[in-house]
């Protein structure tokens, strides 16, 4: 049940805070498709930290969890060629892309058959073949490399569009800044999407950072930039689809700063001693997935019977995805040790 | 067959695969209208497009992150760094994304990338203009290390590199950039990870590469007039390096002199002596030498810029400490 008095009180605190709407061209079964790959994240990510636990997952694991409106909202309106440039947050990322699950869960057991045959992990998970130029393990490093693929765009003459994602960590490391102005130069066709969850590490951002409306520094650049509620899945589709279009229409880039809260960890097993996580009570009433279900109940856009489907149905996804890791998958040979360290095949010990 | 220079060969090699290959282009600072401050890449914009060429602001961290970006994507990128020594500001994105992408993703990614940056001491540009730190790059798996010291080697290499599709990095002499040559009218390539042995000799093995090979030439040229007689081998490319040529020669001449323009301390001369140690220890009658620059930045100053670098007078003694 929805709490109004707590959503009041939230008001007061998170600035970004928006109301819901349907905006033009988002019909029923592109809702339904949004809300069901939000629970695919949410489950997949559920599931990881009792695996870690029980040693078949291993290494670090940053969970999506409560941001994942903000990939969905804006990565499912891209199409196959397009790219997305992720974070070491990146497992929804991949999974808004079009990404196999049981590819990515194999990967998170190291297994031949995962993404990355094994040599990645969750911090390095990509899919070359539907654009997903990879999550990163070095916060900030991945924007300048994804806007790269813009610049092909830009070379080639396409109308392929790359979307690059950073936190407000990632936003304070310098190479960003020069990656914002090259495209703002060029009018590359990129989206900026700052996923600002105001925690780096143990460290609160507004700590270290100067001008705390992080959208602002876009405009320093002269790229359209502005805030949205990154628990609003609507806003962020409705502003992406802008965006979007600029980009595709080759009129250049745009910034949208989706402003959250990191209501876990950093990773799976950081306990968030350093902080409150009470402060958090009052944002669980509009996690994403919560709030887009309310709405499209209250809405009569779909039945609570229907939601229940779709969760049931992402459970049933991970469950599989699970199963198909731990039982069907393999250890990669120790003899392929020297592989994919060159291309084709090439060996230098 | 014509002579040209060894700056005028990397033209050549840049217009010949830009001609070839639609997905090769060039990006950074002063590329495009000035055509580098060595007049390198003159004209290429005019002929292939501001696109093609691109002139970049000073962001060396974030357009070597396009550059490689843009390889992962498809693209074959030439990034020009103007000096070696500002490779540190681009190092994340070289050491952490193009070196290890291709392993990271399981080989669903290639990051054919050529990153080119003059190096080396000369010209009284001190100490941020005058680095060797192509050694650091040899450290890290995943990347290919080419440093060509003639127009024909410069030119056939740095094709090759192009055509890769691993990230190599290609390292250019500044003194070398004027000396003359000869090249081929026609198409030809060099094979990345080949040396070539530039005086054959039977007495001692002298290692080196790029600019060093002329002044190990030249040490070489004077220890024959003594009845001492040198095989000089010049490297051409760092990473792979080619030990079979090196341990051929050594085993002919039972000793052997590794020659770098770098720092001593650190060296790739040190990898080499003990590469050579591992494979054939029981080859040598002597111990072997390094000879490499002092362990300082470069000075300003014209005296102490000399005094930096080895001199054939250090490479002659290194050889003659191998008859002791």
């Amino acid at each position: 049940m929805k709490n109004t008095n707590c959503i009041e009180e939230l008001k007061k605190e998170f600035d970004a805070y928006a109301e819901m709407y349907v905006p033009e061209g988002l019909d029923r079964e592109e809702q339904l498709r949004m809300y069901s790959i939000m629970w695919v994240m949410r489950k997949f990510e559920e599931a990881v930290k009792p695996l870690w636990m029980a040693n078949k997952v291993h290494g670090y694991y940053h969970p999506y969890i409560t941001e994942e409106a903000i990939a969905t909202g804006i990565i499912t309106q891209l199409k196959r060629s397009d790219y997305v440039g992720s974070t070491h947050r990146g497992h929804g990322h991949l999974i808004a892309k079009g990404g196999d699950i049981n590819k990515m869960m194999a990967e998170l057991f190291g297994k031949e058959e995962g993404y990355n045959k094994g040599r990645g992990g969750s911090m390095h998970i990509s899919d070359m073949s539907i654009g997903m130029l990879g999550a990163t393990g070095i916060v900030g490093a991945a924007t300048a490399p994804a806007v790269g693929s813009a610049l092909k765009s830009w070379i080639k003459g396409t109308d392929d569009v790359t979307v690059v994602f950073f936190g407000d960590g990632g936003a304070n490391a310098g190479s960003i800044s020069e990656a914002m102005n090259m495209a703002a130069a060029w009018k590359l066709p990129v989206v900026f999407v700052c996923e600002n969850n105001q925690w780096a590490i143990a460290t609160d951002f507004a700590r270290v950072t100067g001008e705390q409306d992080l959208y602002k520094r876009g405009i320093g650049f002269g790229i359209p930039s502005c805030r949205v509620d990154g628990y609003n899945i609507y806003q962020i589709w409705d502003t992406a689809k802008t965006a979007i279009a600029r980009a595709r229409a080759g009129e250049g880039p745009s910034f949208i700063e989706c402003k959250t809260m990191r209501m876990l960890g950093h990773h799976a097993t950081d306990d968030s001693w350093y902080r409150d996580m009470t402060v958090c009570d009052k944002y669980w009433e509009i996690e994403p997935i919560k709030r887009m279900g309310e709405f499209l109940v209250e809405n009569k856009i779909a039945t609570p019977e229907e939601l229940e489907a779709i969760e049931a149905e992402a459970i049933k996804q991970v469950e599989a995805s699970i199963d198909y890791a731990d039982t069907q998958c393999h250890e990669p040979s120790l003899d392929t040790f020297y592989d994919y360290i060159y291309a084709d095949g090439e060996v230098i010990k | 067959m014509a002579i040209i220079t060894l700056r005028e060969s990397i033209t050549q090699a840049l217009r010949e695969e830009m001609a070839r290959d639609e997905d090769v282009f060039i990006m950074g600072c002063d590329v495009g209208l000035r055509g580098n401050p060595f007049g390198i890449t003159k004209g290429l914009m005019k002929e292939f497009g501001e696109r093609r060429v691109i002139d970049t602001p000073i962001s060396e961290a974030a357009f070597t992150g396009l550059g490689v970006g843009a390889a992962i994507a498809g693209m074959r990128p030439l990034v020009e760094i103007l000096y070696c020594d500002w490779l540190t500001l681009p190092m994340d994105n070289i050491v952490n994304t193009a070196a290890k992408t291709s392993y990271m993703f399981g080989g669903q990614a290639n990051v054919p990338i050529v990153i080119r940056a003059p190096f080396g001491v000369g010209g009284g540009v001190a100490a941020q203009h005058s680095q060797n730190n192509e050694n650091w790059f040899v450290h890290v798996p995943g990347l290919k290390v080419i440093a060509p010291s003639t127009p024909y080697d410069m030119k056939g290499l740095l094709k090759s590199a192009i055509r890769d599709n691993n990230p190599v990095m290609c390292f250019e002499h500044k003194r070398n950039y004027s000396l003359k040559g000869e090249v081929p009218d026609g198409e030809y390539t060099i094979p990345i990870g080949k040396a070539n042995i530039r005086k054959p000799g039977t007495d001692c093995t002298i290692v080196a590469y790029s600019y060093m090979t002329y002044v190990a030439e030249a040490a070489a040229a004077e220890l024959e007039k003594d009845g001492i007689s040198c095989e000089v081998i010049d490297l051409r490319s760092l990473l792979p390096l080619d030990y079979e040529t090196v341990m051929d020669s050594v085993k002919k001449t039972s000793r052997v002199v590794v020659v770098t323009e770098a720092p001593l301390r650190g060296s790739i001369a040190g990898e080499i002596v003990g590469e050579i140690i591992d494979r054939g220890f029981d080859l040598l009658d002597a111990p072997p030498q390094r000879v490499g620059s002092k362990n300082s930045p470069v000075a300003y100053n014209e005296g102490l810029e000399a005094l930096c670098t080895p001199k054939k007078e250090d490479i002659i003694a290194a050889v003659r400490k191998t008859f002791e």
